[in-house]
């Protein structure tokens, strides 16, 4: 166990070095976000008679995308699939291969690190743009529902690592995985509640939704924070979010030892 | 003047013989990368559709002229994907690995080389798609754009990726003083975001810094309204080519002070 608190430490001072990076991303990233909001707020006020938008109130939609951008902040994959994928075709994993650490704990460990640090340089611009939308930032309404957020919100994150983890696999495979990964967070983008909330899509297209990982990337944790999703159907939700990330570690865990059979260690 | 002209068209034409040479040598990979932007695209136009479940009006937009618009930004954005995205992400690595010292020594303008070093080919087919998007949606539409708007209109759309171009050239060019650039070229990913919306939406300092400082509500927005024939007054026409002007000419600012403070990376 201690070997993976020194690659964590490792990890957090090799991406001290991205931290002006991570500055610029996460305030690139509240542009379009903020030109959402922009849309939503003109939407909301073309809108006569019932003002409401699938049971979202202005302030709901906008808490939604403060909630989301907290969300992402703390579980988005940035660098790791594309860095994984490196060491694969680079011939980087050999050294695992000898070493007494398991690859997979490894990266987790140093995705926990990169994570950490994001969510200290992004707290910066994050922190900026809720002080302005203050207005619209809830607290959960119930102690409950605020441990439920955490938990699924954790799982989120694993759920990210492992999707990503195994989309990095493919580079044992192929030569470029960059067109695999774009796809995938193509979904994750408009599937995970990204762009829109979930619940504001034709009910059977929700419903269609529910039972695929996507929603369990983002959208389910804020739609618990939010009170949108309560009672046994929130319990249910949890189940299928554990279970989904049970699947991807699973897969995850079989792409490699498929992988590491037809590696032929090049470079290295 | 003109053998100049001709010199450069030579080697442009040697450059694009390169590209395609390259792509055809990863065929599968051309035509996923194709699938990737369509698949981008069709997901921006659904979130346009899932918006307009909940409303008939964003601003003064109706459903099909938003469709238009977001046609419009994705064919200035494919255009510019083709002549010069990969070029300018790309410079940050010329930076880091030397490479840029070999091309400075060439007996070509640098900035041509940064600029126009390969063909994105699979830009052209999604501005392909993009155009029929606009086609389709100007059917939907019942506008009949005339033949002046459908010949300026070009014109419009090559202010907008010069325009593109410029602030991507500007934003690269940040690679010359930090190492790690990519956050910030990716960051311009997030710029297109806004292209595709409707400028009637904003408001306020967020709509004067996106107009006039970085010019996004310019790029789709106005050659939208000229096929829409809802350019009220020539203003936003001229906005758009002052400020494609403007961004040219601090761009070349930017690159020569960049240029004048490069002490090569590597050796």
């Amino acid at each position: 166990m201690k070997k993976y608190w020194h690659v964590i430490n490792i990890g957090i001072q090799n991406t001290l070095v991205y931290r002006v990076n991570f500055l610029f991303r996460a305030s690139f990233g509240l542009i379009p976000l903020i030109a959402t909001i922009y849309l939503w707020r003109s939407v909301y006020a073309s809108k006569t008679g019932d003002s409401s938008v699938a049971g979202y109130s202005l302030a709901g939609m906008i808490s939604y995308y403060v909630l989301i951008t907290i969300v992402d902040a703390f579980t988005a994959v940035n660098e790791d699939d594309w860095q994984i994928a490196a060491d694969i075709k680079d011939g980087n994993i050999n050294q695992f291969l000898l070493k007494p650490i398991d690859y997979l704990w490894y990266r987790l460990c140093l995705f926990f690190a990169g994570r950490a640090i994001y969510v200290v340089a992004a707290a910066i611009p994050v922190g900026l743009f809720v002080y302005f939308q203050r207005e619209y930032f809830v607290l959960p309404p119930d102690r409950l529902t605020g441990l439920l957020f955490v938990a699924s919100t954790i799982m989120t994150a694993l759920l990210q690592f492992f999707m990503s983890y195994m989309m990095a696999m493919l580079a044992f495979w192929v030569l470029e995985v960059s067109t695999f990964i774009f796809i995938l967070f193509a979904f994750e983008y408009i599937a995970g509640g990204h762009l829109f909330p979930l619940d504001i899509l034709p009910p059977t297209l929700a419903l269609l939704l529910k039972f695929t990982p996507f929603p369990y990337q983002l959208f389910f944790p804020v739609s618990i924070y939010l009170g949108r999703s309560t009672g046994s159907e929130r319990w249910q939700g949890l189940l299928i979010q554990f279970t989904w990330l049970v699947i991807f570690y699973a897969l995850a865990r079989a792409v490699w030892n498929r992988g590491i059979r037809r590696y032929t260690a090049v470079g290295g | 003047m003109f053998k100049t002209l001709q010199r450069y068209g030579g080697i442009y034409a040697a450059l694009w013989r390169n590209s395609v040479i390259r792509e055809m040598g990863f065929k599968s990979n051309f035509i996923l990368w194709i699938f990737v932007e369509m698949l981008w695209f069709v997901m921006q136009i659904g979130f346009i559709a899932v918006i307009y479940q909940h409303t008939d009006r964003i601003a003064t937009w109706t459903k099909w002229e938003v469709v238009l618009l977001v046609g419009i930004s994705h064919l200035v954005q494919q255009l510019f994907t083709a002549f010069f995205f990969t070029n300018l992400t790309q410079l940050s690595d010329l930076i880091r690995t030397g490479k840029l010292d070999f091309m400075l020594l060439l007996p070509v303008n640098s900035r041509f080389l940064v600029s126009f070093r390969q063909v994105d080919l699979g830009g052209f087919v999604n501005a392909a798609s993009a155009f029929a998007v606009i086609l389709y949606s100007i059917r939907q539409l019942h506008v009949v754009p005339g033949l002046v708007q459908w010949f300026t209109f070009p014109i419009f759309a090559i202010a907008a990726v010069v325009i593109h171009y410029s602030l991507m050239l500007i934003l690269a060019s940040t690679s010359f003083f930090t190492v790690r650039a990519q956050g910030i070229v990716w960051g311009y990913y997030n710029l297109f975001n806004i292209s595709r919306l409707p400028d009637a939406v904003f408001r306020g300092f967020f709509k004067v810094f996106f107009t006039f400082a970085i010019p996004m509500l310019l790029v789709a927005n106005v050659p939208a309204k000229l096929l829409l024939q809802r350019l009220s007054s020539p203003r936003e026409a001229f906005f758009l080519f002052i400020m494609a002007a403007g961004c040219l000419v601090l761009s070349e600012f930017v690159w020569r002070y960049s240029l004048k403070h490069y002490t090569s990376a590597s050796s």
